[in-house]
């Protein structure tokens, strides 16, 4: 029995780890590309949960909803690249944290003022729901099955996207000499706007997919900002494998931290104690995962030589 | 240069002039602050009072009242800083409108050791209702523990003997757990705390699946609870749940869905308690808002009656008068019968509601009475 729940509790950290890689696979590819800390990640996140409810209230079909998550957190990242972030490439880190904290404080109140204050419905579709028999007799929701599914899929489309395809040589040569891509004529500032939508894009995909089992409200994005921050910092800034690998990692740090270490302190403390002590510890393991691989690899631990 | 200094001059002493002009003109009038949470996550909870409360100000049409609001976004140190600035500078008589125990715990106190009445209408933290209490300071909708206790002696009625216990790990959540097992008297299967804030729950669900628990009983306010209730239902584990109604506000029911149906919940307050007051109070917050009021709504729209009835029987300039008069509690709360403990907090039935559904929406029906005029552990703490 506590065999199966800790295959369990892996699938579980395995789940949160690849919706965390699909919100950090955004962020590292727009910090490694074009220099930037985009804190508004968050928001689009949360564009892409809310287009998801409000379509999927309209329609009714969950594909839909995904196909508008989509839609709107490309089309959103799309709009405030050309209107706010173009401005800040040039500019210091804290110019651009300023700027997009602002975005977090716009994207918050201009959502609250379209959809009001109170959280909206947004359920898994009838197909998904209900937990399957995976073999060895563990029962799991067939929906986080679908989800870790859906981020590998997309973890090895992105990776073929980057080291297949044209669009992908142009983001590789972005990340190492702009000023070279830019004077060999490929035009910087489209790609900039696209590799823009595609990290939007992602992260309000995972908005509307983890939105299903969540709450979908307002200030939704940030806490998961936090997270694939860490993320990408560990992974090493740039890099998707990076990001692929450290997203797993955290989310199985978590997940399996929450669930281990008050077991662990109950062998040799009271229950309530080890309880309390446990959860302290296990929401700090993450930030210790973090510290520890900072100190062997400062750079992450797929990240580009200092240079 | 000389012209300027002497503008400025005659507008200090006009000013000068204006306030003890402005003090006689006060006499008789009351104004309240009202400290709420109007943006980000728990904005809900804050508008709901907010509402309840202004639509009993409209309703009473009394001149006499003046409210001033501020948003807190939920964080202590901008709880504290309206409040000095609410005393000191908009001199406010009452403050009033915080949601969350931890603010409730950076303001109240030096509100009410500056001399000014607050009346909670929500946050009831256990340190305010025993050695922390203070004759300026009452609680109009209950003290923390209370809804957890009912829910400990519903698992009771019920027949639960193993009940796995959760909530986050904050003062509020250890208070939760506590009241539960103040009353409940069976086993515990399991107690978890989560982290505040947390959205998965898959790891929980997972350990309530392999103990060997007969029941769950959880306190996970707002966007948590909503997370919780959809990931446990999708899950496979299908034994009985019961909580405090903070997850089954009618604020939130509609984003848990199908999910919550059924479940039962304890509250001291819903929509067909049957009494004139709560039947108009409905109705004129539906014709308001266009929607259906939830506990914290009724909680604000008890708060401003309670202030009018003291206000009707005593000045606010007259302290101890004022204290007197919110102390008997002369008003027709939406509750039925209330009326408050030695340490300032509601003596009230506490119910047990079903979630149902009404035509598209999705509500609470009381089905029974959980503790009958309940009060609350604290009462020998506090020497007032």
């Amino acid at each position: 029995m506590s065999f199966l729940l800790l295959i369990e509790q892996i699938l579980n950290g395995l789940q949160f780890g690849v919706m965390l890689f699909l919100m950090a696979a955004g962020l590292t590819l727009i910090f490694g590309v074009m220099g930037l800390i985009n804190l508004a990640h968050g928001s689009l996140y949360m564009v892409g949960a809310f287009a998801a409810a409000a379509v999927a209230k309209l329609t009714g079909s969950f594909l839909l909803a995904l196909v508008a998550s989509l839609a709107a957190a490309a089309a959103a990242g799309a709009l405030v690249e050309l209107i706010v972030i173009r401005r800040l490439y040039g500019r210091e880190h804290l110019d651009q944290v300023l700027a997009t904290f602002a975005l977090i404080l716009i994207f918050s109140e201009g959502t609250r003022w379209l959809f009001g204050s109170f959280p909206l419905f947004l359920d898994v579709p009838e197909v998904l729901s209900g937990p399957v028999t995976l073999p060895g007799g563990i029962e799991y929701p067939l929906y986080r099955l679908t989800l870790i599914a859906i981020g590998l899929a997309v973890a090895v489309g992105l990776f073929l996207l980057i080291s297949r395809t044209r669009i992908g040589i142009r983001i590789r040569a972005g990340e190492n000499d702009r000023e070279m891509i830019a004077a060999l004529g490929v035009d910087i500032s489209r790609l900039y706007t696209l590799i823009f939508a595609l990290g939007a894009a992602l992260a309000g995909f995972s908005g509307a997919l983890v939105g299903a089992i969540q709450s979908v409200q307002v200030g939704m994005g940030e806490p998961v900002l936090i997270l694939a921050f860490v993320v990408i910092v560990i992974g090493g800034i740039g890099s998707i494998k990076g990001a692929l690998v450290g997203a797993i990692l955290v989310g199985l740090t978590d997940t399996l931290g929450r669930f281990l270490l008050p077991a662990l302190f109950s062998n040799f403390m009271d229950a309530s104690d080890a309880m309390t002590v446990g959860s302290a510890l296990a929401s700090m393991s993450i930030y210790i995962l973090m510290a520890g691989v900072l100190l062997f690899k400062p750079t992450g631990l797929f990240g580009a030589k200092q240079a | 240069m000389k012209l300027r200094s002497m503008l400025m001059i005659a507008a200090a002493s006009a000013v000068a002039i204006s306030i003890p002009m402005q003090a006689t003109a006060d006499e008789g009038t009351l104004k309240v602050g009202m400290i709420t949470t109007l943006s980000g996550g728990g904005a809900g909870l804050g508008i709901d009072v907010r509402d309840g409360f202004m639509l009993a100000v409209k309703m009473a049409d009394n001149n006499n009242l003046e409210v001033v609001i501020e948003d807190d976004q939920r964080k202590p140190d901008v709880a504290v800083q309206l409040a000095d600035r609410m005393i000191q500078s908009d001199k406010v008589d009452v403050l009033t409108g915080i949601i969350w125990s931890n603010l409730a715990m950076a303001v109240v106190p030096s509100a009410t050791a500056q001399g000014k009445f607050y009346l909670s209408p929500n946050a009831g933290p256990s340190a305010l209702a025993g050695k922390g209490c203070h004759e300026n300071y009452f609680n109009v909708a209950w003290q923390n523990d209370n809804l957890h206790e009912a829910a400990g002696a519903y698992s009771n009625d019920a027949g639960y003997k193993k009940a796995f216990i959760l909530a986050p790990n904050y003062p509020a959540g250890h208070d939760a757990l506590t009241g539960f097992k103040r009353y409940y008297k069976g086993e515990i299967a399991g107690e978890l705390f989560t982290k505040l804030g947390q959205k998965d729950y898959a790891s929980e669900i997972a350990q309530i699946r392999a103990s060997d628990a007969d029941s769950v009983f959880f306190f996970l306010p707002g966007g948590m609870g909503i997370s919780f209730l959809k990931q446990y239902s999708g899950s496979g584990v299908d034994l009985p749940v019961v909580g405090p109604a903070f997850s089954f506000d009618q604020g939130i029911l509609q984003a848990v869905g199908e999910a919550a149906m059924g479940i039962k919940n304890t509250s001291q307050w819903n929509k067909d308690i049957d009494n004139p007051a709560n039947e108009a109070f409905v109705a004129a917050f539906v014709a308001e808002y266009d929607r259906l009021p939830s506990l914290y709504a009724s909680q604000g729209y008890d708060t401003a009656n309670l202030l009018f009835s003291a206000m009707a029987a005593a000045d606010v300039n007259d302290a101890d008068a004022f204290r007197e008069a919110l102390e008997a509690a002369n008003f027709d709360s939406v509750r039925g019968d209330f009326s408050f403990t030695t340490n300032h907090h509601p003596v009230q039935n506490i119910y047990v509601r079903e979630v149902i559904k009404e035509g598209d929406v999705y509500t609470n029906k009381i089905i029974a009475t959980g503790l009958t005029n309940h009060g609350n552990a604290y009462i020998s703490e506090c020497s007032m």
